[in-house]
């Protein structure tokens, strides 16, 4: 039996312990908000918080993170106004929008550690992150912009 | 009844209760007539404005989509349109999703750069239609002429008695008007337009998407759904020979293993067979495959190696082939030339990949089919969901989600069969079939393979007097027909023959290619090898000639003029009217003019960049990328501008045309330095975004600036905007990787040509 904090709300699973964290948010708690892009850890689709760093769910075994607290982006704020959710919608940053849960997630972790992140810092962080539809150079837009609360 | 209009409370709504009139039907098909545009297309169009908008008590306007979200913007842009004639506020507008059904709807096939270009006008019909009834009911109410009346800002007024009445508290009343004839429309002066061409509206799916609300196909759910992952034949057009799925049943979670049939050759959209796992959940259905003990006929394409395929298509690329467009005398003129330039291009084979893989739900109960799919085409998907599952077509019904990218992948509903199969073979419980994104490179539509091969004769002053152009590659028709070895007048239209150069001699041959891997569109298709060719190739004669390639291109491009595109052997020309849409080298100019200013041509490069150019004409629109590139000190190149210059003619949507021109640069990147599918022995040797790789933030260019050429007369013709901004990228970035090193790149991707 693993327990998790999901979105502040206790979850147990007794499944497969290998199942990836990704499987158990999508299919049995129906958070379809984590995306399933690659299933290898290198499109970054999946990407949720767990204690607090940003991590790919698709390759995070449940079973290893037993009492851990997750944040998917369904849990990132109360009301979708998180500075990066405000300058995500501000730019438009968004085409299709599936890779963009996972790009917020990740951004919001960079933000948290570096208020005021540069080019250089960007890059390093947000590189994991998959955009088929090509919208990085919103993408980089928006992350400053959310540096500065959001709002232009 | 519109079945997916009845969100909360419609009431008097214009929509609801709508029949299916024939009136939208395009008037008076000739027999004989070559028809084009919306009307050369499957089921046409409708312009009825029963069909796309419903308005409710409390003053909701709920507008219906027929076109398929997939990135471009439409769920946004269409409405618009919709809501600037009907003069609504566009913070009560909402948007729905018509199911596939295109005997109401018109056509749905959502490619070929075509939903605004074919539907502009028959959505603003259908906007003027409805706020004409809605005006013909506030002055029936107010015993006034209709002419007294007129709509604004979400409510009807009238001037001289100053009354007015919202839209919500006429939309009873205006359901009850008669449909005004499309003839009688006075449809608005562009010069007060509020949404159409401005940047007032925001993408409409944001905050579902900000917050992981919006809805894919992958992402659908219903009451006891199972999930299944299908392990198909590794070589294409192979088989099951026998397998065991003993294992497979043993893993917790796994409730049925069932074996899908191969299918006939060609097999258009059918799924490929294999045996597929029913599982409780994903990974359990993922686990079970993995179990799978299955023995293969790998049949006739366990021969297919992309080395080998590679030798062949240059091998048919340097002797005659069908000549698809000749003018003057090639032989002569090429034989007298001062100077002989060829050279030959290959790109290769490349996958859609986006980034949510093909996924659907499919439900049978009660006879009656549901799915749930992230399609392109759901009136195709319908129709072959149908046929593939025996029931009649108005029994199948299909829902569309949003689509986490498309790029033509979504265009072929083999998936959606799958599910349907699956669901079948659990009589009929929902079952969701996730592709893995190693099955979405492994058992792809895959962009063709081509050989590009250019000869020019140029005269004494280095202008060309002479050009032969050979195109080589597996045409897409392969799946629909047996065996054809000839590109299709789509694809050489695609760039290739309505080349608009005033060169006196001209050929161009097509030798035959054989597929032996599903041929399927990639956004922009044939114009990606074309354009790559062609364009890399007039900055090759530019420097042969000693010339800026600037201003080469620009004479090579000639004067202002128009070209009838049957003139130059595109009997196709985008399915659009030649006389309506014929090829204007004025607009081709102006953006390679406007990409070069952009970026600055002609300013002195440090040593290690320099700068590149291309135009190409795709769509029906004119695009031009103007790309900077820096080398680092191992070779790797890195972008530091680009600037890409559309003429799509009149706008919509601008910032949507910005963001799909900064994608296309995004995408034209991707598939110049690193993206390539092969194949071995039948299979293909990329797995995963390890191997097939893709531009990622820090790899992207650091700066796009988009041009949109000014195009303020409304009634001119659209063009498209989802695909023509890839095919000029790689050609630029080509010519700029020469001017920056000297190299000349001929073959794609780039990958590790110029590190040392």
């Amino acid at each position: 039996m693993t327990t998790l904090i999901v979105n502040g709300t206790e979850r147990r699973f007794d499944g497969d312990p290998d199942m990836p964290l990704l499987w158990f948010l999508r299919d049995e708690l129906g958070l379809t908000g984590t995306k399933f892009g690659c299933g290898q850890a290198l499109c970054g689709a999946c990407t949720v918080h767990v204690d607090g760093s940003a991590v790919r769910a698709c390759q995070t075994p449940v079973s290893a993170i037993d009492g851990a607290k997750v944040t998917t982006i369904e849990g990132l704020s109360p009301d979708g106004e998180h500075p990066v959710q405000v300058a995500w919608r501000a730019l438009n940053v968004s085409q299709c929008g599936y890779c963009q849960t996972g790009q917020i997630m990740q951004a919001a972790s960079l933000l948290k550690d570096i208020p005021d992140p540069s080019d250089d810092d960007i890059d390093t962080a947000m590189s994991g992150n998959l955009c088929r539809c090509g919208t990085y150079p919103r993408i980089r837009a928006a992350i400053k912009q959310a540096a500065k609360g959001g709002r232009p | 009844m519109i079945a997916n209009l009845s969100r909360r409370g419609l009431l008097g709504g214009i929509a609801a209760g709508g029949l299916v009139l024939g009136i939208g039907l395009p008037a008076a098909r000739g027999q004989q007539q070559q028809r084009f545009g919306a009307d050369g297309m499957p089921n046409g169009w409708r312009d009825d404005p029963r069909l796309f908008v419903a308005i409710a008590e409390d003053g909701i306007v709920t507008i219906t989509c027929h076109r398929q979200e997939m990135g471009q913007g439409v769920r946004t842009s269409i409405p618009m349109v919709i809501a600037e004639e009907l003069e609504a506020d566009w913070s009560k507008v909402r948007v729905t999703q018509a199911p596939g059904d295109e005997a109401r709807f018109g056509n749905q096939d959502t490619d070929g750069s075509r939903s605004l270009r074919h539907f502009f006008t028959p959505m603003r019909h259908a906007g003027a239609a409805a706020r004409t009834m809605l005006e013909a009911a506030a002055a029936k109410q107010w015993g006034v002429p209709a002419e007294e009346v007129r709509a604004a800002n979400h409510a009807v007024l009238h001037e001289k008695s100053g009354r007015s009445l919202g839209f919500g508290a006429l939309a009873r009343a205006a359901a009850e008007m008669p449909v005004p004839d499309r003839t009688t429309l006075r449809l608005k002066d562009p010069a007060s337009f509020r949404l159409i061409g401005k940047d007032t509206v925001g993408l409409l799916d944001n905050h579902d998407i900000t917050t992981g609300r919006a809805g894919y196909g992958i992402d659908a759910r219903v009451e006891g759904m199972l999930h299944a992952v299908v392990a198909r034949p590794p070589v294409f057009g192979g088989k099951v020979t026998s397998f065991d799925a003993a294992e497979a049943l043993a893993v917790p979670g796994v409730v049925k293993v069932v074996a899908i049939d191969a299918p006939a050759i060609p097999s258009e959209f059918q799924p490929l067979g294999g045996i597929a796992v029913i599982a409780r959940n994903t990974w359990a259905a993922m686990q079970g495959r993995d179990k799978l003990k299955i023995t293969w006929d790998d049949g006739p394409h366990a021969v297919y190696s992309s080395d080998t395929y590679r030798a062949q298509l240059q091998e048919a690329a340097r002797k005659p082939g069908k000549v698809v467009r000749s003018a003057g005398d090639v032989d002569r003129a090429l034989a007298g030339a001062a100077k002989r330039v060829e050279a030959e291009y290959y790109i290769p084979h490349l996958a859609q990949t986006p980034l949510e893989p093909p996924a659907a739900l499919v439900r049978i109960r009660d006879g009656q089919c549901e799915a749930w799919a992230c399609t392109q085409a759901p009136q195709a998907t319908r129709t072959r969901l149908a046929q593939r599952l025996k029931l009649p077509e108005d029994k199948v019904t299909v829902h569309v989600t949003l689509l986490g990218g498309g790029f033509g992948r979504k265009s072929k509903p083999d998936f959606v069969l799958e599910a349907g199969l699956c669901s079948q073979a659990m009589d009929g419980a929902p079952v969701k079939l996730t592709w893995t994104r190693e099955d979405d490179l492994h058992h792809g539509f895959y962009h063709t393979v081509s050989v590009e091969r250019l000869e020019a004769g140029l005269d004494a002053d280095g202008k060309p007097v002479a050009w032969l152009h050979r195109s080589v590659a597996p045409t897409i028709g392969s799946i629909f027909a047996p065996d054809p070895k000839h590109e299709l007048p789509l694809e050489l239209g695609m760039g290739m023959v309505n080349l608009p150069f005033p060169i006196p001699n001209i050929r161009m041959e097509n030798p035959e290619a054989v597929a032996h891997a599903r041929i399927g569109w990639f956004r922009s298709v044939s114009n990606i090898p074309h354009a790559f060719a062609i364009q890399s190739f007039v900055a090759e004669l530019a420097h042969a000639a000693g010339r800026d390639p600037k201003d080469y291109l620009l004479e090579l491009i000639g004067p202002p003029r128009l070209y009838d595109p049957t003139d130059l052997g595109d009997v196709w020309n985008h399915g659009e009217d030649p006389k309506r849409y014929p090829i204007d080298t004025g607009r081709l100019r102006r953006v390679v003019e406007a990409a070069a200013e952009g970026i600055g041509w002609g300013r002195a490069m440090p040593q290690g960049s320099g700068l590149g150019l291309a135009g190409h004409y795709s769509f029906v629109s004119y695009v031009a990328a103007a790309v900077e590139v820096k080398m680092g000190s191992r070779g790797e190149i890195s972008f530091p501008r680009v600037d890409i210059a559309i003429d799509c003619g009149p706008q919509v949507n601008p910032e949507r045309i910005r963001s799909q021109m900064e994608g296309a640069v995004v995408m034209g990147t991707g598939l110049a330095l690193s993206a390539e599918v092969s194949f071995k022995d039948g299979r293909v040797q990329q797995n995963n975004f390890d191997a097939y790789e893709l531009t990622r933030i820090d790899s992207a260019p650091r700066e796009i600036r988009v041009h949109l050429l000014p195009s303020r007369d409304y009634s001119q013709p659209l063009g498209g905007v989802g695909e023509p901004g890839v095919p000029p990228v790689a050609p630029a970035i080509a010519n700029a990787v020469f001017a920056a090193t000297g190299k000349r790149i001929r073959q794609l991707p780039i990958r590790d040509q110029l590190t040392t």
